[in-house]
Formats: C-alpha cells, structure tokens, sequence
C-alpha cells in the first residue's frame, strides 16, 4: 500500500506554536475581573464533618465567597467520563457530590472558597476550621470488606461490584489433572499520572447566562453531560471550551475540578472563577492507577502446553466509584486475550470501596495490572518448565482468527508473531537468554520480554460516535472542526493527513485548531481507549470522501469534463490519465464561493458510528543488569515492538511508544504513592514520588509491524495507550532471568528486590 | 510590601512593580504575561518554569522576583530572531520532539544554555544537563536527540 501524505513523517500540526511559547493553555487564557478560587480539603481519610466555621476565612479581606456543603443542593452525579448509556444498568454510579460533609479520603472536598488573587483564596481555605468525627480508615480492600466495616458509600458493603465468567470447561478438573499446577499471588501499588501540567478550570456566565466552561479536559462534550446532571440544568445551558492541554492519561479524563469552578463561578454571580490546583492536590485528589491484587492459577503439562487459568482480580478503587467496575472488568476481559489457544478460563473479579484517593482510567486501563500478573507467571512456568519463555508463549498462542467471548471482539495477533521474532533478533534473544541463566557475583544481566493484545476504541461495551466537520475556504485550503481531542497525543496531525490523502489537497493546507469548544466542534466522546485514529480517524475519512466528490462536482461543471475524468492531487484539480492541471483548488473553491449562477461552499458534516474494534497488539524485549547487593536495575536496552495496523505518522507513533515505555519504566521501578496507616499522603509531591528522568533510562527504541486492519483508516488501528502495558512485566522477566527470582509486586524499587533476594538467599 | 524592579526581558528593559513575596514565576506570567513560563510544581521540582537569568538556566518558581532586579531574563518568547526559531527550537520541531508541549519551554531554556556555552557534549552530558526537567509524554528520547541535533547546528 503506498501512501502520500499518511505513513509519512509530517511535522506535528501544533508543533511550532508549541516550541515558541504561543500555544495557550488554560492557566494562559485570562478573563476580565478573574477570581480565584480554593478547596478546603479533608484533612482525615474518612469521617464526618462535626462543625465548620468560616467565619475567619469570610473575615479575611480579598475574600468574596465561601461556600460549603451546607450551600449546595446536594445532588450526586457519577465523574467519569463515559459515554451516557440509554440503558439505565449501564449508567455510571453516582456517588459523588460537589462538597460533602462525609469525607472519605485525605483532600475529598468539603468547601470552597472564591477571593480577589489566588493567594487570598488558599490563605482563606486555610482559615477555614473543621472539625471531624474520625471514622474508621481501610486502606486494603480486604479492610473494607470485613464483616461489620463501616460502609464508605450507605447501602454499598464497599463493593462497587463484583462479577466472574467461566470460558471452556470447569477449570477445577483440570487443575487436577494436569501436570503441574503453579499459583502466583501478584501484589501491584497505586501509581499518579503525573501530566505536567495540573488539573485547572476557570467558569463564568457568559452575556445570555449560559455557563461557559474552560477547562483541561480529555472529553469536552462529556463534561458537559455531567456537569448537566451536577447542577440539573439543561446539556444547553453549558458551553465547554478545551485550550491546549498538558497532557491527560486518563486523569483529565473524569469530571473533577469543573463542578467545583461552576460551583463558586454560581455563587458569585456568574463571575469567572479560576482554580488550578497544586501538585499536592493533584496527587491526591484526582485519580489514580488502580492498586490490585490478582490470583493466578494455571494448570500445564511437561511440554508447556497451558490447559486452564484462574484469575481473582481485587481492584481497590479508593473513595468514590469514579469509573466504577469498568477498569477491573477490562483486567478480565483482557486476561485470556492474548493466549487463546489456553481455551479454559475461569475469572473472578470485585472492585472495592476503601479510604486511599479515587483510582480512574489511567493509560491502558486496568491491562498494566492485569498483564504484570500474566506475564509474569508465563515466565514462572517457563522456568518450572526449564523452557524458553518465548518458546511457552509460541505455544499457548494461535494464528487462527480468535473472538474474545466475554468481550464480543473478534481478532487475530499474527501481527504479533511477527513482533516477537523481529524482537528476538535485534536483542540477540536466543543466545543471551540460556547465557545469563544461573550467574553468580554481584552484578548479573538478563533478558526479558512481555507481550499485550489492545483494543482500538471502547466497542462494543460503548457506543462510538465521532463528528468531523471540513470546509473548503475561499482559497481551497481545508478547515476542519473535529470533536476528537488533542492532548498532546498527535491526533490533530494524524487527522489532518488523513483528510490530506483523502482530498488531494496539500497536508500544509489542511488546517485545524486545536481548541475544542462544544458550541462548535461536533460531537465525539473524546481522548480516551486509543480510540481516536481508528474511531474519529473513520469519520474524517468519510467527511472527507464527501469534500473529495463535491471538489470532482464542482470541477467536472467548471471544465465542462465528466467527473470520472478528474482526480485531484497538490492543490489542483487533474487530469486523471495525463496527470495534467487543469484549475488550482484556490480558483475552484473561489468560484464556488461567489458563482453568481451555483454558489455553494464545499463544505460537510459527518457524525459517524463504528461497530467494529481492531485488536492491536505488540511486545516488549529489554536487558538489565542487576546490582545484587543494592536492589538497583539498570535497564541496559529496551525496545516495543507494536502492531497498530499502518502507523499514520511515524515520528508521533514513535512518541507514543517512547512515552508508553518511560511511564513502565517508572511503574516497573520507581512510582508508588505511600501513605501511612491513617491514609495520609507519605510523597504526594514530585520529589518524594520518583518519576523517571532523562537520567532513569536508556535509549528507548520503538518498532511497527503494519499488518493492515480491515475497518481502520488507511488500515490503521489504535497505538497510544498500550505502549506502556509490557514494560513492567518484561523488566521482571529479565530480573528473573538475571537472578533466578520471581518478583511478584510492583514496583520493584531496591528496597523491594532486597527483601526479595533476601528471602531467596542471595543476601 | 510593594516595590519596583527594572530588569531585561527579552531584550527589552522592563520596569514593573512587584510583590517582595512574589516569585519570577509569578511575576513573568501574570504581569509581564510570558506565558511560556510554565506552573508545574511551584517548588522546583519539575523544571517547567525555567528562565534564563544572566545566560543561566532556573526554576524562576524558586526565585525571588526581587532578586531579578537588573538582571537579564530570558523566555522562550524571546528565542526567535527575526522572525527565525533559534538552533533549539528549529531541532525540537525537526526531530518531532514535542507532545503535549507544556514542559518544552523550559527543556528548550536549558537546551539554549548548552548551545550558548559553543562545547559539544555526549549524550550522558546532554542526559545529564537536561536531567532538571520532568517529562510525562515523549521518554526524553527524541528531546535528548533533537538537543544534540541543535548542538550540532551552524
């Protein structure tokens, strides 16, 4: 497949904007008679709030307003940023109010408080004196279940839910007659996003009172839902705007700060009222990766032939519901993709209420935790089995076209064979692999890899609807109005080549603005499930399939020719056979403009739904050197290798994959958030929360094989978020290698390894 | 208490009446609105807010705007001449080293401070001066390259 404009490294749409300062993000955009607003946070990780007395805050001069819960109609509505489901089953829990006096983590938001600068506004949030009846704190989900726990959310038994499925035969059996049988319990912490920049909104009432939003957010027209639902006012009544934003993964992708600015922007009249929180807020009162617990059981025969798995998966979801069971539920679904040929599967799975701060979608949604668990054991069986770990996978996997029972998704992962000997090659796989078995001394190095399977897009479990909207100006250049969302991913550039292929026009004149505003964008759900490029990329497509005969129409009346006879390539209308220009775009789309006989603009609008899904897939080698004597691990090499189907814009998909790694990096070592035994934050900053820097890793390598999916555009599927899935468990299988000890937690940081080569006897 | 300072800012001599409790951070983005400047941590910890003072790279979050008084500041909105991006800006764009951009500006202040000493450097010294500043998005590696690549620039 050859292509012109996609497949090509093109230069980022937002890229010089970017580099020269230009580019405005919320806190860049001001307001006339901006306000400033504060939260006053719980202090406590659950209790009630006894008494409140605002009367030193309202006292303090430059302060305006403090609301409390007291204040609010307290109607509770759910945060995350799902599609509305018409069946009401499906609906997200609401358990969430703007303020509330019954506090169930450390900096759950009791009050607000709105002043003349931002510094008044956190002095007086400060002055504002609480007092709380303490209630009982669980910071583990078996905590929160005991008999007799004080329930986090009435009626709930602090189980957001719970479920299983059985796929094959009764899995029991055969545990009994296998070969062997192997348990492995897999302990994996809680990790922060950590996007520069931090969660920040401003809201006013605009001239005919309607509430205007601005915020940065992965899914504007999803706020707006929900911000519907907060304050029971019509979806009209909201208009939400979405600068440039600094990154999200998933953490911009629940309604957190906007119901709180529309709150105090209310209170006050309809004033603007910005908040930008701080990094300590940031980390402790958004969202986080879920802390879980998962059970694997598998039961094999001597050639490594798997015959049965179970998995019990306990997610424990923090203080509110947020996106509910959704994240644990993709841990199942996602738990047998990848080895099929396994045909027996049993998984059982709870999401629990507890006291640590509300755990969300965070890059790759719940399959981080869920493959750690499987991968691992995959490498613990291949050394049961004195077998290579790639030679296990290669025989628990098929060529054969697959279907995914439980989620309904049918794929194949032949693109991932390929990855995996592509993989094996460049890291000298099958050499070093036997030779760093059974080292001694202090320093040992090993190989490791991991693989994932992905989906592109959220169906069928969601309905996928995209909008695009292209114009031709008056000059022939493109304009497109996407309800998809830029947040630093590349989306609008990938865009922006599609529509250029489609339509002969230049990717130079293809232009789009990456503000998106609900009042004008179409209608899309937004940046969430690597569902961007291969849902909206499908919309684009076909609006852009539409400007591509209307500028034939149009030509073909112009040049008196039929329109068979024309194609249209760098800005020109052409002939098809000679490839001779025949009437540059700018003379075309100016005609149309201002014909006196048959004016029209080229122009339309496309709201597009997709059933269909694309599995992606890939797989992580890597090399490291293990210091035994201080638990440090050097990452000496580590490459993805993915298959996204045709990679739309090589640079930006290499991004993706550099980005994906370091976040795996950072959870595979580094990352954990701590809190002590009262559920107050230990490193809620970023200097006690290790993130990766440029000093933590190697080069980081990314390769594609592009096999060509049926359904995407162009045949490509999604990329982004699953580059950060096979980091953690690859490093581990390395370290297993290098040392002969299965680590089963993350991360794996020097006091982890010490305990663990201590328990092993290495120490 | 409130108190004038006169300092250079991009070139231009600017004269502006501070808070003495104020950051350079805050007085650079809210009254002098280079907004390039950018609010990550306010603690020194993620490298976003970095300015040039005097040809040298800091966290202006962490600097007292008082102390700025008479000296040369320097942002991302000053790099371009002429309407041309500097060697660093036009290699960040070349090798495609931005995603979601907001801690470029301060990579791209350190990135000018090793252009503007006219050394070369290895990668572990490139990885090493660049090592003040976070990023979630792009892994470091195409920063990493597309700051040797400025390095390396006429």
């Amino acid at each position: 497949m050859s292509f012109k404009c996609v497949n090509q490294r093109v230069i980022r749409k937002d890229i010089v904007a970017k580099v020269t300062g230009r580019a405005r993000y919320t806190a860049d955009r001001t307001e006339r008679e901006m306000l400033y607003g504060a939260l006053v946070r719980s202090k406590v990780a659950h209790g009630y709030v006894k008494s409140i007395d605002t009367s030193k805050a309202e006292q303090l001069p430059g302060v305006i307003k403090v609301v409390t819960y007291d204040d609010l109609k307290a109607i509770k509505f759910p945060t995350c940023g799902h599609p509305h489901s018409v069946i009401v089953e499906k609906r997200d829990i609401a358990d969430k109010t703007v303020f509330t006096n019954h506090v169930r983590h450390f900096g759950d938001e009791i009050a607000g408080v709105v002043a003349v600068d931002s510094y008044t506004a956190r002095k007086a949030a400060e002055l504002v004196e609480v007092e709380y009846e303490k209630l009982p704190v669980y910071l583990e989900s078996e905590e929160a279940l005991q008999e007799g726990a004080k329930e986090i959310h009435d009626g709930s038994k602090n189980i957001v839910k719970e479920d299983e499925y059985e796929l094959g035969s009764d899995v029991e059996p055969i545990f009994e007659s296998a070969d062997y049988v192997l348990e492995e319990d897999y302990d994996i912490s809680p990790v922060k996003h950590c996007h520069l920049e931090n969660q920040i909104a401003y809201a006013y009432q605009d001239a005919e009172q309607r509430i205007v939003v601005v915020s940065a957010t992965q899914i504007p027209h999803i706020v707006r839902r929900i911000l519907s639902q907060a304050f029971e006012l019509p979806y009209s009544k909201f208009r939400i705007i979405k600068p440039y934003v600094g990154g999200g993964f998933g953490n911009k992708q629940d309604v957190v700060v906007e119901p709180q600015v529309v709150a105090l922007s209310l209170a006050v009249g309809g004033k603007p009222v910005l908040i930008e929180y701080s990094r300590e807020e940031q980390m402790v009162a958004t969202r986080t990766r879920h802390a879980v617990k998962i059970s694997l059981k598998s039961g094999f025969n001597k050639d490594g032939e798997i015959l049965a798995q179970k998995a019990v998966i306990v997610s424990n979801g923090g203080g509110y519901a947020a996106h509910g069971h959704a994240i644990t539920e993709t841990m199942a679904g996602n738990f047998m993709q990848t080895y099929m040929s396994i045909k027996n599967f049993k998984s059982e799975q709870i999401t629990t209420y507890t006291n640590l701060p509300v755990a969300g979608a965070m890059r790759a949604y719940g399959v981080p935790q869920i493959s750690f668990a499987v991968e691992s054991h995959l490498d613990s069986i291949a050394g049961m089995l004195q077998l290579d770990p790639a030679a296990l996978r290669d025989i628990n996997m098929t060529e054969d076209d697959l279907n995914n029972e439980f989620t309904g998704v049918d794929y194949s992962i032949k693109g991932l064979k390929e990855a995996i000997e592509r993989g094996k090659e460049r890291i000298s796989w099958n050499e070093k692999q036997k030779a760093y078995q059974g080292q001694i001394g202090e320093k040992r190095k090993g190989v490791g890899m991991a693989c994932f399977t992905f989906d592109s897009g959220t169906w069928p479990y969601y309905p996928e609807l995209a909008g695009a909207n292209i114009t031709m100006n008056q000059d022939g250049h493109l304009y497109m109005h996407l309800g998809a969302v830029e947040i630093g991913q590349g989306s609008d550039t990938v865009f922006c080549q599609m529509a250029a292929e489609t339509t002969g026009v230049s990717y130079d004149n293809v232009h789009i603005n990456s503000l998106t505003d609900t009042d004008y964008s179409p209608f899309d759900t937004g940046a969430y499930g690597t569902r961007q490029t291969y849902i909206t990329g499908q919309a684009v497509v076909k609006a852009a399939e539409i400007i591509y005969g209307k500028i034939l129409e149009k030509a073909a009346n112009l040049l008196d020719v039929g329109s068979e006879k024309l194609d249209v390539a760098d800005d020109y209308v052409i002939d098809k056979a000679s490839k001779r220009q025949l009437m540059s775009l700018a003379d075309l789309a100016l005609n149309t403009y201002y014909n006196e006989e048959s004016g029209e603009v080229i122009t339309c609008s496309v709201s597009n739904q997709v059933k269909s899904n694309s599995i992606n897939t890939g797989v992580c080698f890597t090399e490291v050197e293990v210091d035994i004597t201080t638990g440090k691990v050097d990452i000496l090499d580590i490459f993805n290798i993915h298959d996204c189907g045709t990679v739309i814009n090589p640079d930006t998909a290499e991004g993706q994959v550099h980005g994906g790694i370091s976040m795996g990096i950072g959870y595979a070592l580094m990352e954990t958030m701590l809190f002590n035994k009262d559920g107050l934050p230990l490193n809620d900053n970023l200097l006690d929360y290790k993130l990766p820097t440029t000093l933590d890793h190697p080069d980081l390598g990314a390769d594609f094989v592009e096999t060509y999916s049926e359904t995407g555009p162009f045949g490509a599927k999604g990329l982004s978020e699953p580059t950060t899935v096979p980091t953690a468990p690859a490093i581990r299988n390395a370290i297993l290698n290098a040392t002969g000890v299965k680590v089963n937690s993350l991360p794996m940081n020097p006091q982890c390894l010490f305990e663990n080569f201590k328990d092993a006897g290495l120490i | 208490m409130l108190k004038q300072i006169n300092i250079t800012l991009n070139g231009v001599e600017r004269s502006v009446e501070i808070d003495e409790r104020e950051s350079l951070l805050e007085v650079l983005r809210d009254k002098l609105y280079m907004t390039s400047v950018k609010h990550g941590c306010g603690v020194g910890e993620c490298g976003a807010c970095a300015v040039l003072i005097d040809g040298v790279a800091i966290d202006s979050c962490i600097y007292l705007a008082t102390w700025a008084d008479g000296k040369e500041i320097r942002t991302v909105e000053g790099f371009e001449q002429d309407g041309e991006l500097n060697a660093m800006q036009e290699a960040f764009v070349e090798e495609g080293a931005v995603q979601c951009g907001f801690c470029i500006p301060g990579f791209l202040v350190s990135a000018t401070e090793l252009k503007e000493t006219n050394k070369s450097y290895t990668r572990d010294e490139v990885r090493k001066a660049l090592s003040g500043h976070l990023c979630r998005c792009t892994g470091y590696q195409k920063i990493v390259e597309a700051t040797e690549k400025g390095l390396e620039k006429e």
